[in-house]
C-alpha cells in the first residue's frame, strides 16, 4: 500500500546541476561565437595568444557546449525528475544522497580540469573524445556514480514501472558507457618505457581506417546519446506536465524509443563515405541514416500531437513554445542529417560549413531550447518562487530563435556554394576555383553567422538572468504548481 | 512483454545494451580482423615526424584542414592520388579530419616546401592574400617535446609491433643514445629555414615546434 501524503522531493543535487548548465552554458557559447566570429573576422584570433586561436579554442567550445552545458542539463533534469517519476525522495536515502553530490563535485572538478587541459593543447585529437587518458579515466568514474545513482533511485522506487524519460536515461548511461570505453582505448606512453616523456600522453589502440570506424562509431553515438536520448527522455516528462495533457500515443513511444535504440548505432559510418572504410560500411550507414528519420519522428510527432485541442497554449505559455519549436527543430534536423547521409548528396557536403549547420539546428534548436525550458519548468518547483519575468522569457524565445534561423540558412548557402565551388570545372575539364576562392566567397555568410551567435549568447544571458531572479528575488509560492509554470 | 521489461529494470537495461551493442558487433568489429596493413614500402614516423604529428594535434590542426582525398576527380586534381587504407596502417590516432576550411593536407609535402611552411605558418596572409588561417609564432619559439615522440615510437614498436629499428628501446641511456640523430633530422629542415632564432635553437640542440611540424608535414605525401 502506498502512502498518500504527498512526498517532499529533495533537490539539492539538481540545483547544483542547474548552476553548472548556466555557467557552462554562458561559457560554450561565449566561445562559441568568439570563433564564429574568428573566421569572419581573423584578427580575434590574437585575443589570447597561441591559446585564443580558432584551432586551440575549436573543442574548447564543442566539449564545454556538450559536456558542460548539455550533460549538466541532462543531470539537472534527472536528479528533479527521476525522484518523481520513480515516486521516490533522494533524502530518504543517505547514500544516495552522498552519491549525488559527490557525482557533482567530482563532476565539477573534473571538467573544469578538462578544460584547462584543452587549453594546453593536451589532446589525443578525436573529435568529442580529446581528453588524455588520466581524465578519461576521471569521466569514467564520474560515469559510474551517475549509474549509482540511476539504479540505485530505481532500487528503492515506490512506482513500479519505469516511465518513458527514464527509460531514455538509462539508455544514455549504456550507451554512452559502452562507447567511450571502447574509442578512448590508448596506451600510454610513459608507462610503457621507463619513464620517458610527457606522462598525460597516449597513444590510440587502433589505427588508420579502424581507429576512424570506432571514432565515429563514437562520434555519431555521443550525438545520439547525449544530444537526442536523454532530450527525448526531458520532452516525455516535461512537455505533458507543463501542458497538462497525456502523452499521445504509449505504441508510439515504444515503437522509437526500441527503433531509435536499434537503428541509430548503425549510422556512424555515414560520417566516413567516400573515405577508406569498406564499401558496405557506407551503404549500411547511408541506409540506417534514412531510416532513422522513422524513430526520430515518432517521438516528435507523438510530442506534437500530445498538444492536440490545446494549441491555445501555446499563444499563452512561452514554456510550451519552446518545447514546441524544440520538437519542430528535432525534426528538422533529424530530416537534415538522413539527406546529408545520402551518397550523393554527402559528396557535396562532406567537409564543408553546411555540417557545423545541421549540427547547430539541431542543437541550438532543439536541445538548448529543451533544457532551458526544462530548467524553468523546475525552477518554480525547486525554488518556490515564480518565474521572475515572462516578458524575458518571449524576448528570449524570440531572440533565439531568430539566431538559429540565421545559422543555418547562412551555413547551408556557405556548404552548398562550398561544396559546388571545390568541383567546378571549366569547359576544358579543367578546376575553376583555386582553393582560397571557396574561402573568400565565404565571408558574409560567416559575418551572418557571428551575428546568429551573438543574438543566441544573448538570449541565453537573459535567461540567465531571469533564472538567477527567479531563484533569489521573485515572487514566493505557497504551493506547488499543478501544471503551467507560473511567471510575472 | 514490453510492460514486464518497464517494471524489471535490470532485464529491460540488458535489453537495450543487446540492441544498442548488435550494430558494433555486426559493423564494426569484423573490420579488426583484418588489421590496417601498411602500404608496400610505407616507413613508420621518425621521432621528429612524430613530434611534428603531436603539435599538429596540439594545435588542432585538424579543426580545420582534412587528410583524406575522395575519390573524385576535382579531388584528385587539387590534392593528388586519392587515398588509400594502408597509407594510414601508422597513423595512431587517424587524423582525417571532418571539415575543410583550409584544404586538404594528405599529401601537402608533394607540393609546398620548408620555405613556404615557414613563410606560412609565421604569417600566412604573406602568401595567400586572402586567408583566414591565424599565424601561428608561438611554434617559433615553443621548444618541441621530442622526448615524448620517442616514448612514443617505442610505445608502438613494443605493444603493435610498427616496424622501428633495434635501437629503440625505452631505457633513458638509450634514449640518450638515440637524442643526436633526431637533432641531425633537425638541422637538415632548419638549413633550409631562414628565422635566425629557430637556426640557432637547432644549432644548441633544441628544437622549435616548428621544425618537427614541417618535418611532419613534408612527409604528408
Amino acid at each position: 500500500m502506498q502512502s498518500n501524503a504527498a512526498l517532499e522531493y529533495d533537490y539539492s543535487v539538481a540545483k547544483l546541476f542547474t548552476y553548472t548548465a548556466i555557467l557552462f552554458g554562458f561559457l560554450g557559447m561565449l566561445i562559441g561565437t568568439l570563433i564564429a566570429s574568428q573566421l569572419a573576422f581573423p584578427e580575434l584570433n590574437y585575443l589570447l595568444g597561441e591559446y585564443g586561436t580558432f584551432s586551440r579554442l575549436r573543442p574548447v567550445h564543442t566539449t564545454v557546449v556538450i559536456y558542460g552545458f548539455t550533460l549538466s542539463g541532462v543531470w539537472a533534469t534527472f536528479y528533479y525528475l527521476g525522484q518523481r517519476v520513480l515516486k521516490v525522495s533522494m533524502a530518504e536515502s543517505k547514500f544516495l544522497m552522498f552519491i549525488g553530490k559527490l557525482h557533482f563535485w567530482l563532476y565539477f572538478v573534473g571538467a573544469l580540469l578538462a578544460t584547462i587541459s584543452l587549453l594546453m593543447g593536451i589532446t589525443q585529437a578525436k573529435e568529442y573524445a580529446q581528453y588524455e587518458w588520466p581524465i578519461d579515466i576521471l569521466i569514467v568514474i564520474i560515469w559510474v556514480l551517475w549509474g549509482v545513482s540511476i539504479f540505485g533511485l530505481v532500487g528503492i522506487r515506490r512506482e513500479k514501472s519505469l516511465y518513458i524519460s527514464m527509460w531514455y536515461y538509462i539508455a544514455c548511461f549504456l550507451g554512452v558507457a559502452m562507447l567511450y570505453l571502447f574509442n578512448n582505448m590508448s596506451v600510454p606512453t610513459y608507462f610503457v618505457t621507463e619513464g620517458l616523456g610527457n606522462i598525460m600522453h597516449s597513444v590510440s589502440m587502433y589505427s588508420g581506417t579502424n581507429d576512424a570506424l570506432v571514432q565515429w562509431w563514437w562520434g555519431h553515438n555521443a550525438v545520439a546519446f547525449v544530444f537526442t536520448v536523454p532530450i527525448v527522455g526531458m520532452i516525455y516528462y516535461f512537455l505533458p506536465k507543463e501542458s497538462g495533457q497525456a502523452i499521445y500515443s504509449y505504441k508510439l513511444s515504444l515503437l522509437s524509443f526500441w527503433g531509435l535504440m536499434f537503428v541509430y548505432l548503425w549510422a556512424g559510418s555515414h560520417h566516413l563515405l567516400y573515405s577508406t572504410v569498406p564499401d558496405w560500411m557506407q551503404t549500411m550507414g547511408s541506409i540506417f541514416s534514412v531510416v532513422l528519420i522513422l524513430p526520430s519522428w515518432g517521438s516528435a510527432i507523438n510530442m506534437l500531437l500530445t498538444m492536440k485541442g490545446e494549441w491555445n497554449q501555446l499563444t499563452e505559455n512561452p514554456l510550451i513554445k519552446f518545447m514546441v519549436l524544440a520538437s519542430t527543430f528535432y525534426m528538422l534536423s533529424t530530416l537534415e542529417g538522413p539527406i546529408q547521409a545520402i551518397k550523393s548528396v554527402n559528396a557535396i557536403a562532406h567537409f564543408t560549413d553546411w555540417i557545423p549547420g545541421h549540427v547547430h539546428d539541431g542543437v541550438l534548436g532543439w536541445v538548448a531550447f529543451m533544457i532551458m525550458s526544462g530548467l524553468f519548468h523546475m525552477a518554480p518547483r525547486m525554488f518556490k518562487r515564480e518565474i521572475y519575468s515572462k516578458k524575458l522569457v518571449e524576448t528570449q524565445f524570440w531572440l533565439q530563435t531568430t539566431a538559429v534561423v540565421l545559422y543555418f540558412t547562412s551555413m547551408w548557402i556557405a556548404g552548398i556554394t562550398q561544396g559546388m565551388m571545390w568541383r567546378a570545372v571549366d569547359e576544358y575539364g579543367n578546376l575553376m576555383y583555386s582553393f582560397i576562392d571557396t574561402v573568400a566567397v565565404l565571408h558574409p555568410y560567416y559575418a551572418i553567422r557571428a551575428l546568429s551567435g551573438v543574438l543566441y549568447l544573448t538570449g541565453f544571458l537573459i535567461f540567465a538572468y531571469n533564472m538567477i531572479k527567479t531563484m533569489s528575488s521573485s515572487k514566493e509560492l505557497t504551493e506547488e504548481p499543478q501544471f503551467r509554470s507560473p511567471m510575472a | 512483454m514490453f510492460h514486464w521489461l518497464e517494471k524489471n529494470p535490470f532485464f529491460f537495461s540488458v535489453g537495450v545494451f543487446v540492441v544498442i551493442a548488435f550494430a558494433g558487433l555486426i559493423e564494426i568489429l569484423p573490420n579488426f580482423a583484418e588489421a590496417s596493413r601498411p602500404v608496400v614500402g610505407l616507413k613508420p614516423y621518425t621521432v621528429l615526424e612524430l613530434a611534428g604529428k603531436n603539435i599538429y594535434m596540439k594545435d588542432q590542426c585538424i579543426a580545420c584542414h582534412s587528410q583524406l582525398i575522395r575519390p573524385f576527380k576535382s579531388e584528385t586534381d587539387r590534392y593528388g592520388q586519392v587515398s588509400l587504407s594502408g597509407e594510414y596502417a601508422y597513423d595512431r590516432p587517424f587524423l582525417w579530419g571532418s571539415k575543410r576550411t583550409g584544404p586538404d593536407l594528405h599529401r601537402v609535402g608533394n607540393y609546398r616546401t620548408t620555405d613556404w611552411h615557414e613563410n606560412h605558418m609565421w604569417d600566412p596572409k604573406s602568401v595567400v592574400p586572402q586567408s583566414i588561417m591565424p599565424a601561428y609564432k608561438h611554434m617559433f619559439t615553443n621548444i618541441a617535446d621530442i622526448e615524448t615522440a620517442y616514448a612514443e615510437a617505442v610505445t608502438v614498436k613494443n605493444v603493435f609491433n610498427t616496424p622501428y629499428g633495434d635501437e629503440f628501446v625505452g631505457t633513458r641511456a638509450a634514449w640518450d643514445a638515440y637524442r643526436p640523430k633526431v637533432i641531425e633530422e633537425a638541422k637538415a629542415i632548419a638549413a633550409d629555414m631562414k628565422n635566425k632564432d629557430v637556426k640557432d635553437a637547432v644549432a644548441r640542440g633544441e628544437i622549435p615546434e616548428i621544425v618537427a611540424l614541417i618535418a611532419y608535414l613534408n612527409r604528408l605525401k
